[in-house]
């Protein structure tokens, strides 16, 4: 497969060299909008909505930081579509997750060329903007974490990122490679033929092999399957009880953040927060009645396994429940095992395929007999 | 200390399982009572939360009771319903709930049978298996 074209780059200029293909596009109506992480006025990464190719020279798609996924930034753009055509740069996890949103119909990828980045992790918000202000840039980063460093002035990337097996994107358009292609060069590769169009409409032709690519990934790939089994055995062994995930979330304060931040909680209302959750005091003197004590905020664990019975099934593992949390809680390998789990059950994962049906949206007559054991 | 009597909630589907439990009664076969009943209109009517809560309230055994396949009154609720008991088992076995505390069975408005078996079963079972983890009333806990 020769479908890449390689972009060799002086240091210091990759976000220029992929501000102009953009550009580009933009000119020659491939796309009329792009959506990607772009360097903020004050400071910090976020993703930004350009119409105006002007302002292309800010984007930052690789900068190792993601305040929020992208899914839910693509969900509210294209749910109600607006009929322009929009190229979105997103990482693995949040291409996954996207891919869930449209089998929820709550996206759409109708209008979108859909580019994904090799991800080597994200910083949290506050770490990278630290980072940021020492004066580190993504080709920094890029460089040292492909030679397997991601530490940095005492800042690492998030749990999440450590033991994702997803460095690479899928089910996208066009995929911007970095691992395996040298610290001087990025190749862009087309997996569609929408990406093939948009590369020649920018005058860009495929023929070039990233010698190393496919061992680098796979390497790579293969490191954090490994971190991330050992997360998930010594997650089990300390958390195989309620009592053991009560003392997890002694510290959860029922703020519903996780979910506010988790691209897959796909409820447009959380039933938490309906009516069905406030009680009358005469009801919370008669649950305390029963044991002489009720802690204040009630229903901590009932909401936590009430989202993973939701969410389960769709989690990407991006990690974005860890991170939103106040008060320090790691969510992720709590959702994550779980995930693992009832995805496996259906022979599942979550973004594999756009084909693939969510397990509970279908059924069959003959299948999991095994949950009655009764045969007629 | 008394012997062990497991605290059992079933929902049961108005259109077999809870008429099984009337055509039981009214042909006087006793069943266990440590059963307590919730009629739903159908089995795909259980929400995963109505589960949980009964664990988390202490519940040593749930049991749905839904229509055999191809029978349910809304077409295929009872089917929804599988499924769904597939994916919530995988979630309270992680945290030491199992799956033998946690039971899905189809019974026919007929099987009034089939009803006392199934409860006197699992009421066996149960006080086989001991106390739910989450019981905090059962002999030999201490109130906390």
């Amino acid at each position: 497969m020769a479908n890449f074209i390689k972009l060799s780059f002086k240091k210091g200029e990759l976000n220029q060299k992929l501000a102009d293909i953009f550009k580009g596009m933009m000119e020659k109506g491939v796309v009329n909008a792009l959506l990607a992480p772009m360097k903020q006025p004050k400071r910090g990464v976020m993703l930004t909505l350009v119409t105006d190719p002007f302002h292309l020279e800010a984007i930052d798609p690789f900068a190792p930081v993601a305040p929020v996924n992208g899914a839910k930034v693509v969900s509210s753009i294209t749910a109600k579509p607006s009929g322009r055509k929009m190229a979105v740069v997103l990482r693995s996890c949040e291409i996954r997750a996207l891919i869930e949103l449209c089998k929820l119909k709550q996206a759409n990828l109708e209008d979108v060329l859909l580019i994904g980045i090799d991800c080597l992790g994200r910083y949290e918000n506050l770490d990278f903007v630290k980072l940021q202000a020492a004066g580190e840039s993504s080709e920094s980063f890029i460089v040292k974490a492909l030679a397997g460093n991601t530490e940095n002035s005492g800042c690492d990337v998030s749990g999440a990122c450590k033991i994702c097996e997803f460095p690479v994107a899928d089910n996208v358009d066009l995929r911007l490679c970095i691992i395996g292609t040298g610290t001087d060069a990025l190749y862009i590769e087309s997996l569609t033929p929408k990406g093939d169009q948009a590369l020649e409409a920018v005058g860009l032709k495929t023929g070039d092999t990233p010698g190393n690519r496919e061992a680098a990934v796979q390497q790579l790939v293969k490191k954090r399957k490994e971190a991330c089994d050992a997360a998930f055995a010594q997650y089990r062994a300390s958390t195989h009880s309620i009592d053991a995930l009560e003392d997890k979330l002694a510290n959860c304060i029922n703020c519903y953040n996780c979910r506010v931040a988790c691209p897959v909680c796909y409820c447009k209302e959380c039933v938490f927060v309906t009516d069905t959750f406030r009680h009358n005091g005469d009801q919370y003197m008669g649950w305390a009645d029963t044991f002489g004590t009720l802690k204040m905020p009630t229903d901590t664990i009932f909401y936590h396994l009430t989202r993973m019975s939701h969410m389960s099934l769709f989690c990407v593992g991006c990690g974005q429940c860890t991170s939103a949390c106040p008060n320090s809680i790691d969510l992720m390998p709590i959702f994550r095992t779980a995930a693992q789990k009832t995805q496996q059950r259906f022979n599942y994962q979550a973004g594999r395929s756009h084909d693939e049906k969510q397990p509970l949206t279908v059924f069959e007559n003959d299948e999991l007999v095994e949950v009655t054991g009764q045969v007629k | 200390m008394s012997e062990f009597e497991p605290k059992i909630v079933g929902f049961f589907c108005n259109w077999c399982t809870f008429t099984a439990a009337d055509l039981a009664g009214t042909s006087r076969l006793s069943y266990p009572h440590n059963i307590k009943i919730i009629r739903m209109m159908c089995s795909g009517m259980v929400d995963p939360k109505y589960v949980i809560k009964a664990f988390l309230n202490g519940a040593d055994g749930v049991l749905i009771g839904g229509c055999w396949p191809g029978d349910c009154h809304y077409i295929n609720g009872n089917l929804k319903a599988r499924r769904r008991v597939a994916m919530l088992t995988e979630i309270l076995k992680e945290y030491g709930i199992d799956e033998k505390r946690f039971w899905l069975r189809w019974i026919a408005a007929s099987e009034g049978t089939m009803l006392r078996e199934v409860v006197s079963e699992m009421t066996a079972k149960l006080k086989a298996l001991g106390p739910s983890p989450l019981n905090r009333e059962a002999p030999g806990k201490e109130k906390k």
